[in-house]
């Protein structure tokens, strides 16, 4: 051991020191871990590692059909082109095809039958990207076409479903909506969503000794990956590592789709022993892999004179594509979320899971709930318009109680019901009352322009519904010159998970978080993870490295108070230093101390979450360990010639229990609301009537840019709420929640259209509401408020 | 050979291939990693690079898509990327504001944001929130939601020292100066070639050598070719270098534009006459698209959908062709023949672009219709410029994009508008005429109805501007 950290200090020094706060630990907003890097340059992705001299390039031929089965496929022409190292198709699977995420359904290589256009068909190894996709489209493949469904309409209508339809049921609702005062219903178009993940799909591997793969994967999932490269290859689990340092973007993108090129391009270094990396082009991208379920969803709902909702029947059809994926959890998550913060009276609710000769959807961020959750919103408004009321107004009214009207439809109890206070503060500090007013005002005055407002509630439920998927894993390692290995199963695609675990294990040994090593999730350091999704990174992640930690404190502790003579009390850890009773000493001092006398400074750290279940057989249980909420008011201007809109303002007021890391959490909800107002307003999924994707590429499909944010955006967290379940340091997950604030943007659309009309009629619009389907709804009101006038000046007339 | 500045230092590529984006060649070949690819179709910045380009006796700082790039477009200039700014062990004042203001989640857009920044910065010294949100309209970020980014940019002025780049500089002309040169430079790989000629009459003579050549101006929408269908383009010839086709002239009568005179150069000669012409270019794809791109390119693709063509048409231009030393002038309207059909001949190509000065009315008005407001393709173009004396329609010229194959004239609704009262019963009339002159498709852009609809309801916008004032019409003033 060398004397390189020798303490400079005075204990008087050190003393000053400890009286301090960690400048770095929990609650601290301390910037991204790797921003730094991000800045420069130096962070490095996937594609970024530098490649080996006899590096392959992948590229997997996709199905130009929707439907068809495979008549011939010749690779002999593949061979002709310099550079090709091999071509394969599901022949040249080694071990098991099928690489479903939960149930099978989707073979690595179409299997005589291709059931999407995009569909991996072939792939070829070559030397360079440009190479390899030339010889794939040398290939000579022929199809017989057989019919395809296409549309979730048409699924429903055949019963072309991936599994059974599911229903939550609480009491009588067809009663219930025979007794209603009023009663509506309706359909609704609710469209998917393109993750649009700077960095596409990739995945890098290199063939070991052993048999198995070093696999560098951008993945949400790297023992998933780890167990389909491989089966694929039919090889122990151990054979396989997946090293995943950071995601440029997953956003649910990368919980099952990141499998295709992983396994392809480890199929390929199993048969050519050469190092092979698959990259898919964005286009490739787009097509080839899921997205959000588009959802058709039909209500009936049944109210009184005052707007309660007395009876509910939802019918809500995920559209998910040609096989499961994940597709069953997503549409329950639908299903556990059509209530959002409402009490929907005696419901029925029933989920189906059509089958179509799509991409199969996947995983994106809210995984379903946002499809559920925007319906309530769109019922009360209009019950509010039927009733001519404020929709806030008809909001409140329908919110769960607190000691009554408290149990959803699927008998979770909701506890910790914090969304009446929020909704009362954030309609004061938003002046939602005063500028509904003047909205009125300026649409009195202006005759093309109109604006809408709308002020929307979330309450998001907080734990994976598969529940054993509640688990996470941890390992510290603390070197004897103090500093910190942190290495946990969650995965970061620029969430801040790395850097909220650092300080929560900052935070434990009281060490600066620049003392801590963040380090590439790895399946030989934590194994057997799960997903990094369901905002459930940092919940779970959190406290299973905060577990290591504790577990290392412990035992620094009792060597401490055995080395020290003194009890546990007079051991405390603070801001560097470590004190003894009346003693002081710097962390890294004191370390080294501890290991000379042969004290384990290594530990793994385990969590599960506790009081989950769910019976899925009865729909009732506690999926959910707590809920998330927040609420949004957003204000927006629409063009009733064009259709165009803006986003004038939002504020948004949201939930994070006690913040980790308040710069993190506001970047969090920024970043979702916008990106769920993309969701709804020009994020505009469009298939031609082969079921080819139109939308391909960032030209077709529009994520918002830097003018669609509100113009005037003001963020704010719940002050002063701590969770009251025992999440690490009491926070909540941040990750999904604030996504449905984008629905906020959607009503306020529509409150804009409505004023065409008075506010007297609801105008229909599926979403997203792009400028043509807002100027389609403008005309509609228009056609109302024509005829509105004309029964009046006719009644004046008579 | 090419030779250019790699930051500091001096590269010369013999047998680069023609064909290869600045991209690909700063990941693959100089293995500078930290440009992104992020699309390899100009749409979302991650990629976003700056050259520096010799401007008499300074450089002027352009940020460009390096995947639209090809690597000929380098000669004689400087490329900085974004492992460059870091200076000394310590971060460019771009970066630091991105650190500081936490602009940077997953990180993979950020390079690109960093130096769409580090050029706004060179280039404006207090930008308003306009100008901020010109220069990021190119760069998407799937994370953040931009609010933080755009405080960074603000941010990055409270450092008010000069960059290395800034204290270099003389240093870095005097280098440019010795890169320059007057002789054509050629690259060529294979059988990919690349002539960069210097002079016009350089480009009419190597046109008629080689009339199968490619016209290589900005790239931005000839580099899709290769990038996203894969095509090989083997004879190109690079216009950027042609410094007399580059100019932006105005006159007492008129504005010449010449036909590689970047979109960006184009918008201060067109935007104090025609300040609606100005709002279009703002919204005309991205900065770094429009530093690039050209008008000569944007008229040349011949595309239903290009923004400038319907607009330089209902403003009266002429465009100018040469084939070897013939030169013939002709209204631009009269270019467009059928879809991606001009009356462009073999061998000849765009010089310049002529379009008269505006009368002292301001009556031109450009509308550009998207799903996206910024960045994005026009369902519908619509540019009108009508003439009203005494409340009389002296003279119409209206056109527009995506309503058929060509940019195209609404010759019947004209003929309604010319002579009539200017009143609303006119309009009514002449948006009942636009269906005699145009029969519009359905796209995923937009559908044939909607397209209709709205070219109507865009008289109807200019009859409402036209005569009140004080009522808005457009929902991109807000800011």
């Amino acid at each position: 051991m060398s004397n390189h950290h020798a303490n400079t200090k005075t204990v008087e020094e050190m003393l000053a020191l400890v009286k301090q706060d960690l400048k770095t630990g929990v609650g601290r907003s301390v910037k991204h871990e790797s921003a730094d890097k991000q800045v420069c340059g130096e962070a490095t992705y996937v594609d970024d590692r530098l490649e080996f001299p006899n590096q392959l390039h992948a590229y997997a031929r996709m199905s130009e059909k929707a439907h068809a089965r495979i008549k011939k496929i010749d690779l002999s022409p593949c061979y002709e082109i310099p550079g090709v190292a091999i071509a394969i198709t599901a022949e040249d699977v080694p071990g098991q095809l099928d690489i479903g995420a939960v149930l099978p359904g989707d073979p690595l290589l179409a299997d005589g039958i291709v059931q999407y256009i995009g569909q991996p068909v072939i792939a070829v190894g070559a030397s360079s990207l440009e190479t390899a996709r030339k010889a794939a489209m040398a290939a000579v493949i022929e199809y017989e076409d057989l019919d395809p469904i296409l549309s979730v309409e048409e699924a429903l209508e055949k019963e072309s479903y991936i599994s059974e339809p599911h229903t939550h049921q609480r009491g009588d609702s067809a009663a219930a909506l025979e007794k209603a005062t009023h009663r509506l219903q309706g359909a609704v178009h609710i469209g998917g969503q393109e993750h649009f993940y700077l960095e596409t799909q990739i995945s890098s591997v290199i063939p070991t000794e052993d048999g198995g793969m070093i696999v560098f994967c951008s993945s949400q999932n790297p023992t998933e990956a780890q167990k389909l490269v491989a089966e694929v290859l039919g090889v122990p689990f151990n054979k396989v590592v997946v090293d995943m340092r950071r995601m440029g973007g997953g956003f649910g993108g990368k919980e099952s789709q990141f499998a295709m090129p992983a396994c392809i391009a480890a199929v390929i270094a199993h048969h050519t022993g050469r190092p092979t990396k698959m990259r898919l082009p964005r286009m490739e991208d787009m097509v080839m892999t899921g997205k959000r379920h588009p959802f058709y969803n039909q209500y009936d709902i049944g109210y009184d004179e005052r707007g309660v909702i007395q009876g509910t029947e939802m019918k809500l059809a995920g559209n998910c594509g040609y096989s499961p994926d994940l597709s069953n959890s997503i549409v329950d998550r639908a299903m556990f979320h059509s209530d959002n913060s409402y009490y929907l009276g005696d419901a029925t609710v029933t989920g189906y899971r059509c089958k179509t000769h799509t991409a199969s959807n996947t995983a994106y961020r809210g995984f379903g709930g946002p499809q559920g959750l925007i319906m309530p919103e769109i019922f009360l408004d209009e019950i509010a318009r039927n009733l001519g009321e404020d929709p806030l107004e008809i909001r409140k009214r329908n919110f769960y109680g607190k000691e009554d009207r408290n149990y959803t439809h699927y008998y979770q109890k909701v506890e910790d019901n914090i969304i009446h206070e929020m909704i009362a503060d954030l309609e004061e500090s938003s002046e939602y009352q005063k500028r509904r007013v003047e909205i009125a005002e300026y649409n009195r005055k202006s005759p093309i322009l109109k604006k809408g407002l709308a002020l929307t509630p979330v309450k998001f439920g907080i734990s994976f519904t598969a529940t054993f998927l509640n688990q996470a894993g941890a390992l510290i390692h603390i070197y004897t010159d103090g500093s910190i290995h942190l290495n946990h199963g969650g995965t970061e695609m620029g969430q801040g998970l790395n850097t909220k675990v650092a300080q929560i294990v900052a935070e434990e040994f009281q060490v600066d978080i620049d003392n801590i090593q963040i380090t590439a999730t790895n399946t030989d350091k934590v194994p057997n993870t799960s997903p990094t999704a369901a905002s459930s990174g940092t919940d779970l992640n959190g406290k299973a490295a905060q577990n290591a930690a504790i577990t290392i404190r412990q035992r620094l502790i009792d060597f401490a108070v055995s080395h020290f003579q003194v009890t546990p009390e007079d051991v405390s850890f603070k801001n560097n230093h470590v004190l003894i009773r009346d003693k002081v000493m710097p962390f890294a001092e004191f370390i080294e101390l501890a290991y000379f006398h042969q004290i384990s400074l290594s530990s793994t750290g385990f969590y599960r979450t506790p009081k989950i279940y769910y019976d899925r057989d009865n729909a009732r249980g506690r999926p959910f360990y707590y809920y998330a909420y927040g609420a949004a008011c957003s204000e927006v201007i629409i063009d009733t010639l064009t259709g165009e809109y803006k986003i004038l303002r939002a504020d948004i007021l949201h939930d994070v229990g006690a913040s980790l890391n308040p710069a993190i959490d506001i970047g969090q909800i920024e970043g979702a609301f916008v990106q769920g107002a993309g969701w709804l307003t020009t994020e505009e999924l469009v298939w031609n009537d082969q079921g080819r994707l139109m939308t391909s590429g960032p030209a077709g499909y529009k994520i918002p840019a830097v003018a669609d944010m509100p113009i005037d955006f003001r963020v704010r967290l719940v002050e002063n709420r701590k969770n009251p379940e025992d999440t690490v340091f009491n926070s909540k997950a941040v990750g999904e929640p604030p996504f449905m604030l984008g629905i906020s943007v959607f009503c306020a659309i529509k409150d804009a259209i409505a004023s065409v009309a008075d506010y007297k009629v609801s105008p229909k619009v599926d979403a997203p509401a792009t400028p043509e389907r807002v100027l389609w709804a403008v005309e509609a009101m228009k056609a109302h408020k024509a005829a509105a006038d004309a029964t009046t000046s006719t009644e004046q007339t008579v | 050979m090419i030779k250019f500045l790699l930051n500091q230092e001096l590269r010369e590529e013999h047998s680069l291939d023609p064909n290869m984006t600045v991209l690909n060649y700063l990941r693959e070949q100089v293995a500078k990693t930290g440009t992104k690819e992020g699309c390899a179709s100009g749409d979302c910045g991650a990629c976003t690079v700056v050259l520096g380009e010799l401007d008499g006796d300074s450089i002027r700082y352009k940020s460009i898509n390096a995947c639209l790039t090809f690597v000929s477009a380098l000669d004689g200039k400087q490329l900085i990327t974004v492992e460059d700014l870091k200076h000394q062990g310590k971060l460019h004042k771009s970066q630091q504001a991105m650190v500081d203001k936490h602009g940077s989640q997953c990180g993979f857009c950020t390079p690109g944001i960093v130096m769409s920044l580090f050029a706004l910065g060179k280039n404006n010294a207090s930008p308003d929130k306009d100008e901020v949100l010109e220069a990021l309209a190119g760069n998407l970020c799937r994370c953040t939601g931009y609010r933080p980014i755009l405080d960074a940019a603000f941010a990055m002025y409270e450092d008010t020292a000069d960059d290395q780049f800034t204290l270099r500089e003389a240093a870095t002309v005097e280098r440019l100066k010795k890169l320059q040169s007057e002789q054509i430079s050629e690259l060529q790989h294979g059988n990919h070639q690349c002539h960069n000629p210097r002079t016009s009459d350089e480009l009419a003579a190597l046109l008629l050598q080689h009339p199968d050549a490619r016209l290589l101006a900005g790239g931005t929408d000839l580099a899709l070719e290769v990038t996203q269908f894969h095509r090989e383009l083997d004879r190109l010839i690079y216009v950027g270098d042609i410094k007399e086709m580059a100019q932006a002239e105005v006159f007492e009568d008129r504005i010449e534009l010449g036909a590689a005179a970047p979109l960006s150069k184009c918008y201060s000669a067109l935007s104090k006459d025609y300040p609606d012409f100005g709002n279009l270019l703002h919204r005309f794809a991205s900065l770094q698209i429009r530093n690039q791109g050209t008008l000569g390119g944007n008229i040349g693709n011949a595309s239903p959908i290009g923004d400038a063509p319907p607009a330089l048409i209902a403003l009266n231009a002429q465009i100018v062709l040469r084939k070897g030393d013939q030169r013939r002038a002709m209204p631009l309207e009269q270019f467009f023949v059928d879809y991606k059909v001009t009356l462009l001949e073999e061998s000849e190509f765009i010089e310049k672009v002529v379009v008269p000065r505006a009368p002292a009315a301001d009556q031109f008005r450009a509308y550009k219709i998207s799903k996206r407001l910024d960045d994005d393709i026009s369902a519908v173009l619509g540019a009108l410029n009508i003439s009203v004396e005494n409340d009389v329609v002296t003279d119409a010229c209206i056109a527009f994009g995506g309503m058929a194959a060509i940019p195209k004239r609404a010759s019947h609704c004209e003929k309604v508008l010319i002579g009539s009262a200017w009143n609303q019963a006119t309009i009514n009339k002449a948006m009942e005429a636009l269906e005699q002159d145009f029969a519009p498709i359905s796209d995923f852009r937009a559908s044939r109805e909607y397209r209709m609809l709205t070219a109507r309801n865009l008289l109807q916008r200019y009859f409402i501007e036209s005569q009140i004032v004080e009522v808005e019409t457009r929902v991109t003033a807000y800011v």
